[in-house]
């Protein structure tokens, strides 16, 4: 296992290389002047001049590249041009927010879609079926900022239980119960990736459920719940977890939606305010970030993966 | 009183609204200790008379809606949900035509086989598993204190097979249902699981009920024969004077089909055609449109049961002119 992981790690080396490539170009695509377009509209032709020296843009591309990815292999991604701070700072600020979403909105996919696919396989044909089929097919179609804001309406405005908008820090005043402020955004974000979920869960257990190996388990005697859960879910499981990596890229993108319709100071807002401000290093620091955490996140899948199925071989 | 007794059993299949029977009026008996071959072409209806007794029919497509199924004294079909999974695994157990994928491909062989001893018996879980380890080297498995150990997939389908046989044996079956169980398998090691088979029979006195599509198979292993033809028991028979009295012309075409060892021609005058399809509405005999010796009368009438000898069944208008 432990060789395994070294080994993927390895191969990610010329992903990420590539990645950093087009992140790199991402600024020196931009029609103009690269230091024009990071100092904005306002800026004098002597600024732009002063910049260009100072980052080098006058050297050839590819020694821009070597010594941009010298820093950031030392954690230097740039400056932050509209708060005038490291990038790596400023993300870290949204990092907080963003990483409490993540956790709470993948607890809830977890706890909601798996039981609701197991039930909605288990009970196939019947009317629990068709409500929570109909139910799933309804929560993968809404749009993340509807749902967000219908709920705003209805537990914040119209009865009062949850704030609607912002998140203090849990070091603030209030500590862990601040996590009230994430319970809606969270349940925003988790309804369309639960709802998908419910959907591959049941889809999975359906086909696995006609194998040979059901029929034997069955012969056994065992109580039609534990055939269910212990062979039908347990194989429909790979499945799953081949998808909990797509996930995680719907994820991303709906994180940043969520994050603006309830003001959350995450990463996903930062990355909207960033690019209304033409803030391109801190847009460069959050797509280099995303892509490593995507990786990351598809090595763990894989592993799982290879946890689940005793067929899949480590080499 | 016979272990098992299925009388005039009827299935039915659910096709576009219709319920189409698949098997009607299908009688037999299987005393402890022995053998009964089941044999026919593929499609006539063995495997669901199979699914039947073991209790694996479950679902709305396939359903059971006439006749009686008695084991031990018990009225199967009558017999509440949790009662009749207190005997599957237990006193009746199955093995299946498809080595292959069987077994639960994430886990271990042992676990399995242990998972279906502790089901029906008070053991705890070291218990089980040197009871998984003695099955093992019961069916011959080799280094079985090891590959207790083993993942399904890292057998090959002769061993699975046996797995499967370990399993069903676990506890001490009355009765064991065996569906086609070598025909997947390469001919040597048929012999090898066909004559295992048989030695745990003799050690462990279970009556099996042996389906085959090849009477030369069901001929050196069972006692007595139910020939089935498209859902109907046409000819039954001990196995000895089933060959010398053969009086249905389809069990004639069968052991003509029988590959004869030695040969250049592997299939001696095969049964021409093929046996018709659920949707294929038929009148009177259903092995009439195959049939050499078909008349007018085969056509229009169903042929009823008649006693050809004693202890020897068969549904055919002209059950004397066979020749054996
Ligand atoms: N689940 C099912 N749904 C519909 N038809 C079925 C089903 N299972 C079996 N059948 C049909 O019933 C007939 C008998 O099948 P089976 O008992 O499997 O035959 P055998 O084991 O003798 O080859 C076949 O025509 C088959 O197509
Ligand atoms: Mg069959």
């Amino acid at each position: 296992m432990l060789a395994y992981t070294a080994k993927r790690l390895l191969t990610l080396i010329p992903t990420l290389l590539a990645a950093s490539i087009l992140v790199f170009l991402f600024v020196h695509l931009i029609p103009g002047d690269p230091a024009a377009i990071l100092l904005g509209d306002t800026a004098t032709p002597e600024e732009v001049a002063q910049l260009s020296a100072e980052m080098g843009f006058d050297r050839p591309l590819y020694v821009q590249y070597f010594i941009w990815l010298g820093n950031v292999l030392q954690g230097d991604l740039g400056t932050s041009i509209f708060f005038r701070q490291p990038v790596l700072s400023v993300i870290g600020s949204g990092a907080e927010t963003s990483i409490l979403l993540a956790s709470m909105t993948m607890i809830w996919i977890i706890l909601i879609g798996l039981p609701i696919g197991i039930l909605s396989a288990t009970k196939q044909g019947t009317w629990i079926d068709q409500i929570t089929s109909s139910g799933a097919m309804l929560a993968a179609s809404i749009p993340t900022f509807w749902l967000g804001l219908y709920l705003i309406m209805i537990f914040s405005v119209t009865l009062g239980w949850f704030p609607s908008s912002g998140f203090p820090s849990l070091s603030d005043h209030g500590g862990i119960t601040n996590l009230r402020y994430l319970l809606l955004p969270s349940l925003t974000l988790a309804a369309p990736n639960a709802a998908l979920i419910v959907r591959l869960v049941r889809a999975s257990m359906l086909d696995v459920s006609r194998e040979d190996h059901v029929r034997t388990a069955r012969a056994k005697g065992l109580h039609p719940t534990r055939v269910a859960i212990k062979h039908i879910f347990r194989n429909a499981l790979i499945a799953v977890a081949a998808a909990f990596g797509f996930t995680f890229a719907a994820l991303i993108s709906e994180a940043v939606v969520t994050e603006t319709v309830f003001s959350l100071p995450g990463i996903g807002r930062l990355v909207v305010q960033s690019i209304l401000r033409r803030d391109y290093p801190v847009i460069q620091g959050v797509i280099l970030v995303i892509v490593v955490l995507y990786m990351v996140v598809n090595l763990a899948v894989d592993l799982a993966y290879a946890r689940l199925d005793p067929r899949v071989s480590l080499k | 009183m016979a272990l098992l007794e299925v009388q005039d059993l009827e299935i039915a299949v659910r096709t576009k609204g219709k319920l189409l029977p698949v098997v009607q009026g299908v009688s037999f008996d299987v005393d402890d200790n022995e053998t009964l071959g089941i044999v026919g072409e593929s499609g006539c209806g063995k495997s669901l008379t199979a699914l039947a007794i073991m209790g694996l029919l479950g679902g709305t497509t396939v359903r059971i809606t006439g006749g009686n199924i008695r084991f031990d004294g018990m009225d199967l079909l009558t017999l509440s949900d949790g009662e009749r999974r207190s005997i599957m695994g237990n006193r009746m157990a199955m093995i299946f035509q498809e080595p292959m994928t069987s077994l639960n491909p994430v886990y271990r062989i042992g676990d399995q086989i242990i998972e279906n001893i502790r089901q029906h018996q008070k053991m705890t879980n070291a218990q089980a598993r040197d009871r998984a380890v003695e099955l093992l080297s019961l069916v011959r498995i080799p280094n079985p204190s090891e590959r207790v150990d083993s993942f399904p997939h890292q057998m090959s389908g002769g061993q699975r097979q046996r797995v499967m046989i370990a399993m069903a044996l676990s506890c001490d079956p009355k009765l064991l249902i065996a569906d086609e169980p070598t025909t997947a398998l390469d001919v040597t090691v048929q012999k090898e699981v066909l004559d295992l088979m048989a030695d745990l029979q003799t050690r462990m006195g279970t009556a099996i009920v042996l389906i085959s599509h090849d009477l030369g198979v069901i001929s050196e292993t069972c006692d007595k024969v139910a020939v089935m033809y498209r859902g109907r028991v046409v000819e039954a028979a001990a196995t000895e004077n089933l060959f010398t009295e053969l009086a249905h012309p389809y069990t004639r075409g069968l052991l003509n089909s029988i590959p004869v060892v030695d040969s250049d021609v592997d299939w001696l005058e095969a049964i021409p055609g093929r046996v018709p399809t659920l949707e294929e509405e038929l009148t009177g005999c259903a092995f009439h449109p195959r049939c050499a010796l078909v008349t007018k009368l085969c056509a229009t009438t169903v042929p009823q049961e008649i006693e050809y000898k004693p202890g020897h069944s068969v549904r055919c208008h002209f059950s004397g002119k066979v020749a054996p």
